[in-house]
């Protein structure tokens, strides 16, 4: 009969797992901070976010901005000059809000970049503890209001697909015709759907609000169908964050000259 | 015959430590099993908590190698045996001794929960009339064995000792089985928001991951109860709606 340690021991990393428990929080953790590195970098970049009838999705809907997709025309006069200008910084606030307030990532990034708690039963480096019950945690709240910009966002992405339809040839004339852009643009929308769709906001909203099903707004089908998505709502959210990444850099490498748009029809 | 060594927590709340065991295993055995068998040959006054052996009673709750799991439904197949298997008592709970701890807590917790509280009946004889699918999103609910491994588990109660601000996951998937009931009228979100402090979960989901019952605590109860909260509380234009309205 031999002797250890004490079980009350606590402090960041505390237990007795014998999984490699970190690997998950390391694998989150790298996983989200590549794509913020990532998606700044090119929001900053202001160029190189469209080709053909291609844009990029960090830059969608432009506002204003220099490709023939600009709403308004180029950048305002108005516009400061000490302020750096890039179309994607007007309109990227919705899209990453909505991810920062998303329940999914919220309980990934806790663990992951703020160790509350690091794993499952592993120990934390804090004492004190407020959770989301009070300032400022208390506004991951508002992602319902995130969740409404961001259903509007899939119309304007669906859009940009229907546009990746037609693209001009030399003579300037419009044809039907598919590249692979436009299947990366696709893909994009049905993942980002799948993504948004399955929220939990949207569930409640949905139906899940109710206590019986038949008051759903648009009936239990609906509700049933958000929580399929909704099972898998983790997924959906990483292969999501993973191609809007992609078609950014898909769009901005055809537009250097890096990549050739293969037409498929 | 093949053995293994399991390292046991024994002692009480003011002192202990871990002492070795090494006892004989056979194929399908499971840890309480290792566990009776060292009561029985080697430290006939450990203590243990444990009833049906079949996963259903909830008493055999402990951390095998620093997990929160049910001795009786851990098979020893499924553990690593080149070191000592750890077992120590839950975490969250005093400690009476060696791995039994004192859950009273959780019983008191679950009295102050407003009753389960039916509209009136919908027809003469005296019943209800209810759609199978509002029945179905709470049955799932019911199927806690009450072994408190989400509660011993929830950084909140384990790490933060919110026990007079917090009621912890069993008790939001009790409330969200009666709070979703189709035939219930009772109204909890108030008390959820406040007394029962359920802005304190960070939906890490680790009660999720330890529940024997497959419960999906934090997708299907703490998430729809949260956001009945935000309804209630946080949603400026529900708000603004409500006032018009009234
Ligand atoms: S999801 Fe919430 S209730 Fe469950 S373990 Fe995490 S903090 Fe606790
Ligand atoms: S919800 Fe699951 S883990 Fe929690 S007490 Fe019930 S059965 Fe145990
Ligand atoms: S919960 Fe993840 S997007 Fe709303
Ligand atoms: S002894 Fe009943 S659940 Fe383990």
């Amino acid at each position: 009969m031999a002797q250890a340690a004490a079980s009350t021991k606590r402090g960041l990393g505390t237990t007795e797992r014998r999984d490699l428990w970190w690997v998950e929080p390391l694998a989150v953790g790298l996983g989200l901070l590549g794509f913020i590195t990532y998606a700044t970098w090119a929001a900053f970049q202001g160029n190189h976010y469209s080709f053909g009838p291609y844009i990029s999705p960090f830059y969608s809907p432009e506002v204003f901005g220099d490709s023939q997709h600009s709403w308004f025309g180029p950048v305002p006069a108005w516009w400061p000059a000490f302020l750096p200008f890039s179309p994607a910084l007007l309109i990227l606030w919705a899209p990453g809000g909505f991810r920062l307030t998303c329940y999914y990532y919220r309980g990934s990034y806790y663990k992951a970049l703020w160790a509350d708690p690091p794993a499952c039963a592993v120990g934390e480096p804090r004492g004190g503890y407020r959770g989301e019950r009070s300032f400022p945690l208390i506004i991951q709240n508002v992602h319902r209001y995130f969740l409404y910009l961001a259903v509007l966002f899939l119309f304007f992405l669906a859009y940009d697909v229907w546009k990746a339809l037609w693209f001009t040839d030399a003579a300037g004339a419009v044809h039907f015709g598919i590249g692979v852009g436009t299947i990366v643009l696709a893909v994009n929308v049905i993942l980002l759907g799948s993504y948004a769709l399955g929220c939990h906001s949207m569930r409640h909203l949905i139906g899940g609000r109710h206590d019986e099903l038949k008051n759903a707004i648009f009936g239990r089908n609906c509700y049933n169908c958000v929580t399929v998505l909704n099972r898998n709502h983790m997924r959906w959210a990483w292969f999501s964050l993973f191609w809007v990444a992609f078609s950014d850099v898909y769009v901005r490498l055809c537009s250097m000259g890096v990549w050739t748009d293969w037409r498929i029809i | 015959m093949a053995s293994a060594t399991f390292s046991i927590w024994r002692g009480t709340a003011e002192q202990g430590k871990f002492f070795n065991y090494t006892t004989e295993i056979s194929e399908g055995m499971v840890v309480l099993d290792a566990v009776h068998k060292i009561q029985a040959e080697q430290a006939n006054d450990l203590a243990v908590r444990w009833n049906c052996k079949a996963g259903k009673c909830g008493s055999c709750s402990a951390e095998i190698n620093g997990m929160p799991r049910l001795m009786c439904m851990t098979r020893l197949n499924q553990l690593p045996l080149e070191r000592p298997v750890t077992i120590e008592p839950m975490k969250s709970f005093p400690l009476i001794k060696d791995l039994v701890t004192d859950v009273s807590w959780n019983f008191r917790v679950k009295k102050q929960i407003k009753q389960f509280k039916p509209r009136p009946p919908d027809v003469p004889d005296g019943s209800w009339r209810m759609q199978q699918e509002d029945v179905d999103r709470v049955q799932e609910f019911r199927k806690c064995i009450e072994c408190f491994l989400c509660q011993d588990v929830c950084h909140v109660l384990r790490e933060h000792h919110k026990h007079e601000e917090f009621i912890g996951p069993r008790f939001f998937v009790y409330v969200a089985a009666l709070e979703m009931h189709p035939l219930d009228m009772e109204n909890r979100v108030e008390e959820l928001a406040k007394a029962k402090g359920i802005g304190y979960c960070n939906i890490t989901k680790c009660c999720t991951k330890v529940c024997p019952e497959s419960i999906t605590i934090t997708d299907n109860a703490i998430i729809p109860l949260k956001e009945r909260v935000v309804d209630e509380f946080y949603d400026p234009i529900k708000r603004l709606f409500r006032r018009l309205r009234r």
